[in-house]
């Protein structure tokens, strides 16, 4: 996300109408499934109402408009209940729209004007329209008179997302256009400020609002404009005067408020409606499980400095109880009080991690949407099963899962599922299952992806991987486990064809690059012609780790100890030295390189006898080397911090962290080592 | 007076009361002077923790309240005799664009003020590295200050630019 200052408004409408648009296709899928609008349609035309309201508000005048035409069907739909309603065609004319506004989002992301041009979408929102109603004819005059009775009640929505301010967006034609003329009492002072006040209340609830003198809060000279001809606003409202006016009251010093209708319209008497709207939403929310009630979204920026924040917190603690000038002094009182204090900060920082959590839901609900497009082109019949979806992860984690989450379904839908005819033939369930499933397990996190369709097959696989010169063994003495992980290599694809969906051999590259960033590992388990599983295990967090720290010469290093698979003093006949003088390791009757960290560091030791230091055995993408270090230290949990840029990337080193002492520890990066 | 011009008058201020002023610290027997708008502060010399493969003149990084920052060497950077570090070595942290590094001088004297009609251009001499770091000669009576360009102290374009010629 740009972070320079733009408009909180737009940023607000951005981030909201992301959101929306990713729950109506959630919605819409649901729906398709269950054949009927009628649990969620109240939830729909709110989405579609927010979009439109908030668009026109911004005036991007494609949205809204494609908003309307789409809120349009669905009241037709809702009002009129036509029996023939196609779910499948609506959800695809949704999905569509849907698409069209996070394409125009995008561009407003980047301070792009949105110029897509929504008139094709429109009038096949409006045929659609009409092709519900020309087959309806029957029922169509009841619910035009049916129109007309005002459904006022849910005229009325208001965004759940803004609860510090609500926003309650109205439909055009019960806005009533008002003048407004507010006094203020003599020595009131800073009459611009309480003008702009009262245009700020008001803001929130009318349209249109325009004023007298314009530049209240840039021309101090306003003030005497004011104090001579009051204050007058124009704007446009469904609300009663009453409640107009006393929102005006709201704001000190006002002596007198005015208000009357521009035109005749109010004769028509508004028709007093002013549902509680909040108790509106509850009732819409409650019905969808997914959505918390009371959400604050903040700035992952400002998480990242609150967590730093904490994060030298933590040390600074230790700095003040450790300090070596309480050493030998019996401070009793002084003890316990420090004891609370870390107690504190160890809750605060738990907090703080907490917080960053994001359940993995709405990441594992968009692939009902790839799973329902590719259904459709592939003429598939697949079911795509979630399980354990209320997972949390750090923030971080999610985004970089999204892509590899999508490759795989696609993988798997694409050559895993076979076509429904194959499956019968094989005596399978002719529809396809994914799994797609999400546990806790440790400092773990695992995601499993699981489809019952023809699994790989190892033959192919290894002659492709052969015919490119990845192995020269021959089949019988690989395992499936390392002829599976050819599939994971850049450009391997077994597919002869190229498809819309696969074939290039990019897909599991992606996914394996993807979850190695983020310091997970990918596996692949398979049953020929039965299953398929892709296992990612991912940390927790990507922020703190489990580190080992150890020691070369002067300097304190720390190895993720996810990476650690034993550490043990070595014995004279292990060790072998070949002739170029590069050192191995015996363990176990295999034999691993020998990486001695004060060479690779430059670091001056007094250790460099393989014999006198500790062998730290590191493990990455399955291979294994060992390294030499001075001594262990001790486990510690660290606070990852990146080197500073101005130094360039040095190999072998992945960050650095600061500890209890202040001072700091590099972190190795086992997989540039073993490279 | 509006709030906006009443920033932009305060903000008029602030950088007139830095402009013309150079902190000024010795290297071996030169007195140099920086800019004082890139100063954020100075701290005594720290311990630093080595990090492999860099230039020698970056000595590492130092932990300063919890952000970590690089230090660089001048004297190193000037291809000055090594010197041991004292009690009066001083680390100058400056703020250069984005970049956020620590100098290591020999000592800090005083910030002293040299207004623009007191400072020349260096000497153009054949040997265009010996004066690549120094932006112009300043002049306090009959003393001279190297006044130091930061951002070709900090940025080595031209080892960048010959790389990019092989």
């Amino acid at each position: 996300m740009s972070q320079e200052n733009k408009d909180p408004l737009l940023e607000m409408y951005i981030f909201e109408t992301n959101e929306l648009i990713q729950k109506l296709e959630e919605i819409i899928l649901e729906s398709e499934k269950n054949n009927s609008y009628s649990l969620n349609m109240d939830e729909i035309f709110r989405i579609m109402h927010t979009i439109k309201g908030n668009s026109a508000m911004l005036l991007y005048d494609n949205i809204s408009l494609l908003a309307h035409s789409m809120e349009d069907l669905f009241d037709y739909i809702r009002k009129c209940k036509p029996s023939n309603i196609k779910y499948s065609e609506i959800t695809d004319l949704v999905l569509e729209s849907k698409d069209f506004i996070r394409v125009e989002i995008e561009k407003i992301q980047m301070n792009n004007e949105p110029d897509g041009d929504a008139k094709n979408l429109i009038s096949k929102v409006k045929n659609t329209l009409l092709s519900l109603k020309g087959d309806d004819e029957g029922t169509k005059e009841n619910c035009l008179e049916k129109k007309k009775k005002p459904d006022l009640k849910q005229k009325f929505y208001i965004s759940s997302l803004r609860k510090t301010s609500p926003k309650i967006i109205m439909d055009n034609e019960q806005n009533h256009p008002y003048k407004v003329v507010v006094k203020f009492i003599n020595n009131a002072k800073m009459e611009n400020v309480r003008a702009f006040t009262i245009v700020h209340n008001l803001d929130v609830i009318v349209k249109n609002i325009s004023y007298v003198p314009k530049d209240i809060i840039e021309n101090e000279e306003s003030i005497k404009e004011i104090l001579e001809n009051g204050f007058t606003l124009y704007f446009e409202s469904d609300k009663p005067m009453e409640e107009l006016k006393k929102i005006i009251n709201r704001t000190s010093c006002v002596e007198s408020v005015q208000i009357e209708p521009v035109e005749e319209t109010a004769a028509k008497q508004v028709k007093s409606i002013t549902p509680d709207c909040n108790e509106n939403v509850e009732n819409t929310n409650s019905s969808h499980n997914h959505i918390t009630s009371n959400i604050l979204s903040v700035n992952v920026e400002k998480m990242d400095m609150l967590m730093d924040l904490v994060g030298e917190l933590v040390v600074a603690e230790s700095m003040v109880t450790g300090s070596s000038d309480l050493n030998g002094i019996h401070l009793e009182n002084f003890n316990k009080s420090a004891r609370q204090l870390r107690k504190i900060i160890n809750d605060l920082q738990d907090i703080v991690m907490d917080v960053r959590m994001v359940p993995i839901a709405p990441t594992f609900l968009k692939m009902n949407r790839i799973v329902r497009d590719m259904c459709k082109k592939l003429s598939k019949e697949v079911e795509l099963k979630l399980i354990g979806e209320d997972t949390e992860v750090d923030k971080n984690i999610i985004e970089s899962i999204s892509d590899p989450l999508m490759h795989l379904i696609r993988n798997s839908m694409d050559h895993g599922i076979e076509s429904t005819k194959e499956r019968v033939a094989k005596g399978k369930n002719p529809k396809g299952t994914i799994t797609l499933t999400a546990k806790n397990e440790g400092g773990d996190v695992f995601i499993i992806i699981k489809d019952d369709g023809a699994g790989l097959n190892k033959i192919s696989i290894y002659n492709k991987a052969f015919a490119n010169g990845l192995t020269d063994k021959s089949i019988e003495e690989l395992s499936d486990k390392e002829v599976n992980s050819f599939i994971l290599l850049p450009g391997f694809s077994t597919n002869d064809s190229v498809t819309e969906y696969s074939g290039r051999g990019v897909g599991m590259d992606v996914v394996c690059k993807n979850i190695d960033n983020i310091r997970g590992t990918v596996s692949i388990n398979s049953v020929e012609g039965k299953e398929m599983t892709t296992i990612i295990k991912i940390p927790l967090t990507l922020a703190i780790i489990d580190g080992m720290l150890i020691e070369v010469g002067n300097t304190s290093y720390t190895i993720p100890t996810i990476s650690i698979r034993r550490s043990f003093k070595l014995e004279e006949k292990d060790l072998i030295i070949d002739p170029d003088g590069n050192e191995m390791v015996m363990v176990r009757g295999e034999c691993y390189p020998l990486i001695s960290l004060y060479k690779v560091f430059n670091e001056e030791t007094e250790i460099t006898d393989a014999l006198d230091g500790i062998i730290i055995m590191v493990e990455n993408g399955g291979k294994s080397i060992c390294l030499l270090a001075d001594q262990l230290i001790g486990q510690q949990q660290v606070v990852i911090k990146a080197l500073p840029k101005y130094i360039k990337k040095t190999k072998g080193i992945a960050g650095c962290t600061l500890l209890g002492n202040g001072n700091i520890s590099l972190i190795l990066d086992a997989s540039a080592l073993i490279s | 007076m509006n709030l906006n011009e009443m920033i932009d008058s305060e903000m008029e201020i602030e950088e007139d009361t830095q402009k013309d002023k150079y902190l000024v610290f010795t290297i071996d027997k030169e007195k140099y002077g920086i800019e004082i708008k890139y100063v954020i502060e100075i701290i005594g010399i720290q311990t630093i923790t080595k990090v492999p493969e860099l230039d020698d003149y970056i000595k590492g990084i130092i932990n300063l309240r919890g952000k970590i920052i690089p230090v660089m060497d001048v004297r190193v950077r000037f291809k000055k005799p090594v010197m041991e570090y004292d009690d009066r070595t001083c680390i100058v942290v400056v703020d250069v664009g984005e970049l956020t590094v620590g100098l290591i001088v020999d000592r800090v004297s005083e910030v002293v003020n040299i207004s623009e009609d007191q400072v020349v251009l260096p000497p153009v001499t054949s040997k265009k590295e010996k004066n690549k770091y120094i932006n112009g000669i300043g002049k306090i009576g009959e003393e001279v200050r190297l006044l130091i360009d930061c951002n070709k102290l900090l940025n080595d374009d031209d080892k960048d630019t010959i790389k990019e010629l092989i």
